[in-house]
């Protein structure tokens, strides 16, 4: 607490000694750090390092075990607002009788009270958004007539519509075409621009460097965060792909057996 | 009494021989085809597929004119396939998903069987008495003619079972491996279809078309807190459903006016109710159990540590240890201190001190475990903060937890990778095997 | 039309339209056996509730059938959860168990419980004309279209005023966790809108032709239209044109209304199936055969697996 009373801007996000365990998925262990703001950073990592497991847990969408984040220093719960997510596009049904305008509609339901409907106001900055991603044309379209790169920019207009100051996005670049990449990527540099604050899982190495300013190295625990320059070198990303984190995950694996049984015993 | 002594029990009844066999053959089909369908997340297709036959044993009726358990057999088979060919044609074709499919099948199907069964009574063709225990089962209302064909097709289905068992295993398992080997997926996916549908149909005038389900899913899911294995789940499964054969006719006979199937699948309910709790692998209380041993483990552990450290304090293994001197060192609650020392004396680690039944000594044994307990600790710090850079005040209480978990494999890894260390990071000494530290242990 | 015939009528139609409404939000969570879990598994209450008051009153059956069906709900949960079973799995366990129970007790209890075996599985909606509720003596007309009249303005009001957050919570859970709506109580009050839907609707139609009102219609106006408005209000048409048509046929062929109606919802749902403009399989079949390529992605690259046995 005491880094901050030297710093005269409250960070974005903090998140502090942050423990996640699932029955049997990825195990978040002890993760710290505290992120700049107007900053675009990729958290990068194997197969099951718990990536999206943190931008859910400091979302409020996982429980952890221990440990918590701050939103400019308040609880997450009175700073919901501040927050936008673009979850993976495989996390909801496209088949739901709904459309795009809709969609991106929803975007605006943060901000109004219960039993009220979106107002002109919404509406505009709905449709701001989806122009933004290049899809106005399609605001009547259902949503499963959409490719799966439409179906992305539809979830970021929406993201956009929330008119948030902090973007957590898991794997926004996953199986879309060029030119949505690249709409996708011009878009990150205009919320950086703006003083925005954007978090995203990313799979692909190759683009990692060219894309992000910052990177955050995961397997389990936080291997290594910081500028790109610096962190995003050979031996880090050999610590956090390598096997050197053997003993860990087995002890992990042990001690969430026993936590398992344990767990059963809260009644 | 003395006649149900001797009638049911004694099987002095002819009728009841056939009415028992007839039961107990499709209770053991019944609990051991449910095991693959529980498997394949599919418990509710057989409820669906119930209720769907429904319409074919009153079409079968309309057309005969008569019970002919042959006709009704045919009936049922062919609704209950058609009713499976619908569910999956949805599926496959629309955006809906399976349990929209199955409530529609469900729904729709018995919705028909209804229309024709209300529609034989208002005939009034005499025959009809008794179409209706199809709803939930008369095992009374059998006939020894029913009995031989639905038994037969019973003792088919389990024929079906034991010798396919290896292929069914495979597709139940791993449906996509199993194809690309090179099994007949469609005449595998054909062949159990079919099964369910026979094994459905021979309940029938057991159970009724309304809680057939339950004699599918219940001794499955319960057999599967007994074991691991599927073949043993399989068997106890089938030994279930044929107990509460017994136990619904059994209840149906002494009170005639019961229906059967509704004993049957509280029979059932009561077993499953002894697996969930008291099941040898899986059961509720065994797990309970191994976390209070776990529970009872980790604090022992954790007081072998104080009383270690207390020796390496004063290098003193033959002074007694009050309890205010253990507190001192780990802040433990009164009473789960007491019960700890008592098991730790109970293993043999601790012995009261002779001059003061208030404090402890170590015994040799235990000193050693404490030694192993102390390593671990060391071991497991000093890997978090060499390897995992962590701080050494900023580890979190699982870390503490954890050091119970390893292994002697782990622990071997553990020296290799941090180089027979001596020391952990606040310099105490790690000790080895034999009272040395483990540098000179391991030489 | 003879007044018995309009009450008839009228009470089938109100389930309909109650089922319809929150059949919808069920089917879209492909949550759609719960109800067929809830109607089945209410029987135990209401035949307790029958047994200790020893009279048709409404309000103990109603408090006997709801604390069984939170019992369901909340039974199935947990055994999904600590008994490590598949949801379909527990649901199938305890529903057919507590639905099992209470066919035992109506049984033993024949002479003081005035239910019988079959009116529990399709109702006797024939019957409700005579049922009548006398407020201070006056004739209000049958009990069971108050009941179901004051349910379904209950979900009506439910679904108009939390339209949104019913909307986002049915399409993208996770979001709306993350926006900090109350998605607990929007989840209960589902629940809660079910249950009470499957109570009322159970009472006069019986179990099985509850969940038909609650799957069937919602699922063919599913097939029908794109947007969620349109598909509940399409879904409570189809629900009550089911009713409407399935009496008919009932009386057409002396044979049993709720079945009848079952039947007709059915039917309208495999002409949806076939004939729907949008996605029929019908017109997907033309179009492919036309060499135009289907918009989007087709159904069946969507589904991962198949559903038989």
């Amino acid at each position: 607490m005491q880094k901050h009373e030297s710093v005269t801007t409250i960070p974005p996000v903090e998140v502090h000694d942050l423990t996640v365990s699932y029955q049997n998925k990825p195990v978040l262990w002890d993760i710290d750090f505290t992120l700049p703001g107007a900053s675009l950073t990729a958290v990068v990592g194997p197969n099951g390092a718990g990536k999206s497991t943190l931008i859910k847990a400091i979302m409020g969408l996982v429980e952890p075990v221990s440990g918590y984040s701050l939103i400019y220093g308040k609880p997450l719960e009175q700073m919901r607002k501040k927050i936008a997510y673009v979850p993976q596009r495989e996390s909801v049904d496209w088949n739901f009788p709904i459309n795009v305008f809709d969609v991106v509609l929803m975007g605006r339901y943060a901000h109004l009270k219960l039993f009220r409907r979106p107002g002109k106001g919404d509406r505009e900055i709905a449709e701001d958004a989806l122009r933004k991603v290049g899809m106005l044309e399609y605001r009547n379209r259902q949503i499963a007539q959409l490719s799966g790169g439409q179906q992305q920019r539809v979830f970021l207009a929406r993201a956009l519509a929330q008119q948030a100051e902090i973007y957590f996005m898991d794997e926004p670049f996953a199986g879309v075409d060029a030119s949505t990449e690249e709409h996708i990527l011009k878009l990150l540099r205009e919320l950086r621009a703006t003083g925005k604050t954007v978090i995203v899982v990313h799979h692909d190495l190759q683009t990692v460097s060219d894309y992000f300013d910052q990177v955050m190295l995961l397997n389990l625990r936080l291997v290594a965060f910081g500028d790109m320059k610096t962190t995003f070198t050979a031996e880090n990303l050999q610590k956090a792909y390598g096997g050197r984190l053997n003993i860990l995950s087995q002890v992990i694996e042990l001690s969430r057996k026993a936590e398992f049984v344990r767990e059963e015993g809260h009644e | 009494m003395n006649d149900f002594i001797t009638e049911f029990i004694l099987l002095g009844d002819p009728n009841i021989r056939w009415v028992l066999s007839g039961s107990v053959l499709f209770g053991l089909a019944a609990g051991a085809l449910g095991c693959f369908a529980i498997l394949r997340e599919r418990a509710l297709v057989g409820d669906a597929v119930a209720h769907a036959i429904l319409p074919g044993v009153c079409l079968a009726f309309i057309f005969t004119g008569d019970k002919d358990p042959f006709a009704l057999l045919i009936g049922s088979v062919i609704f209950g396939w058609v009713s499976l060919v619908v569910m999956d044609y949805i599926v496959r074709n629309t955006k809906l998903s399976s349990d929209t499919a199955i409530g529609m099948v469900l729904s729709v199907f018995f919705g028909l069987g209804v229309v024709l069964l209300t529609y034989i009574q208002s005939t009034g063709n005499v025959n009809q008495s008794g179409l209706d225990a199809f709803l939930f089962g008369s095992a009374a209302s059998m006939l020894p003619e029913d009995v031989k064909l639905f038994g037969m097709v019973s003792i088919l289905v389990l024929l079906a079972l034991v010798f396919l068992f290896k292929e069914l295993k495979l597709v139940s398992f791993d449906p996509g491996y199993a194809s690309v080997i090179g099994y007949p997926m469609k005449r595998m996916e054909f062949l159990i279809a079919t099964l369910m549908v026979v094994t459905i149909t021979a309940g029938l005038q057991a159970v009724g078309v309304v809680l057939m389900a339950s004699m599918l899913i219940i001794p499955a899911a319960a057999a599967r807190y007994w074991t691991d294995s599927l073949l043993a789940m399989l068997i106890i499964a089938a030994a279930a459903g044929a107990f509460s054969a017994i136990f619904g006719a059994a209840v149906s006979y002494g009170v005639p006016s019961m229906p059967t199937g509704p004993w049957m699948v509280v029979s059932c309910a009561i077993f499953f109710t002894i697996s969930y709790f008291f099941a040898p692998v899986r059961g509720e209380y065994r797990r309970k159990r191994q976390r209070r041993l776990l529970k009872k483990k980790i604090t022992g552990e954790n007081l072998l540590k104080v009383f270690y450290k207390l020796y390496e304090m004063d290098d003193n293994r033959q002074k007694g240890r009050t309890i205010s001197d253990l507190v001192k060192r780990r802040n433990m609650k009164p009473g789960e201190l007491k019960k700890s020392l008592q098991h730790l004396v109970k293993n043999k680690w601790l012995n009261h001190y002779s001059g003061n039944p208030e404090a402890w000594t170590l015994t040799d044994a235990g000193f050693d475990e404490a030694k192993r307990v102390v390593r671990l600790h060391r071991l497991w710090e000093l890997y978090l903060t060499q390897k995992l850079d962590l701080e050494g005040d900023h580890v979190h209480d699982d870390a503490e937890s954890m050091e119970h978990m390893i292994t002697p494999e782990l622990e071997a890894q553990l020296i290799a990778i941090l180089n027979n260390p001596e020391r952990d990071p606040h310099q105490r000494v790690i000790p080895g095997q034999n009272g040395s530290n483990i540098a000179e242990g391991g030489k | 039309m003879a007044l018995f015939e309009f009450w008839i009528l009228l009470t089938a139609c109100l389930a309909a339209a109650t089922c319809a409404l929150t059949g919808s939000f069920l089917v879209l969570r492909k949550q759609a056996m719960l109800g067929d879990a809830i109607s089945h598994a209410i029987l135990p209450g209401i035949a307790i509730a029958f047994l200790l008051t020893a009279s048709r009153n409404t309000f103990p059956m109603l408090i006997g059938a709801g604390a069984f069906g939170l019992l369901t709900v909340y039974a199935t949960e947990k055994l999904q959860e600590k008994g490590r079973l598949k949801s379909d799995s527990s649901m199938g366990v305890i529903f057919t168990t507590l639905f099992a129970i209470g066919v035992i007790i109506v049984t033993a209890f024949a002479s003081q419980v005035d239910l019988d075996q079959e009116c529990i599985l399709y109702g006797e909606i024939a019957y409700v004309p005579w049922d009548i509720w006398f407020f201070n003596g006056i004739n209000m007309g049958p009990r069971p279209v108050w009941i179901l009249g004051f349910v379904c303005a209950i979900n009506l009001a439910f679904v108009v005023s939390c339209y949104k957050e019913l909307k986002i919570y049915a399409f993208d859970r996770q979001l709306a966790v993350s926006l900090g709506l109350p998605v607990i109580f929007i989840h209960y009050g589902l629940m809660s809108s079910v249950l009470f839907s499957t109570i009322a609707s159970f009472e006069s139609v019986g179990a099985i032709l509850v969940v038909a009102l609650i799957v069937v219609p919602p699922a063919t106006a599913y097939m029908l239209t794109q947007k969620l408005s349109l598909m509940l209000a399409g879904s409570v048409i189809i629900g009550v044109v089911s009713a409407i048509s399935g009496y008919y046929l009932a009386v057409a062929t002396n044979s049993s209304i709720a079945g009848a109606i079952a039947v007709m919802t059915g039917i309208f749902f495999f002409l949806a199936v076939f004939l729907s403009p949008s996605e029929g399989v019908l017109i997907r079949k033309w179009r492919a055969r036309a060499g135009e390529k289907e918009p989007g992605e087709t159904p069946e690259s969507l589904k991962t697996g198949s559903l038989s046995v």
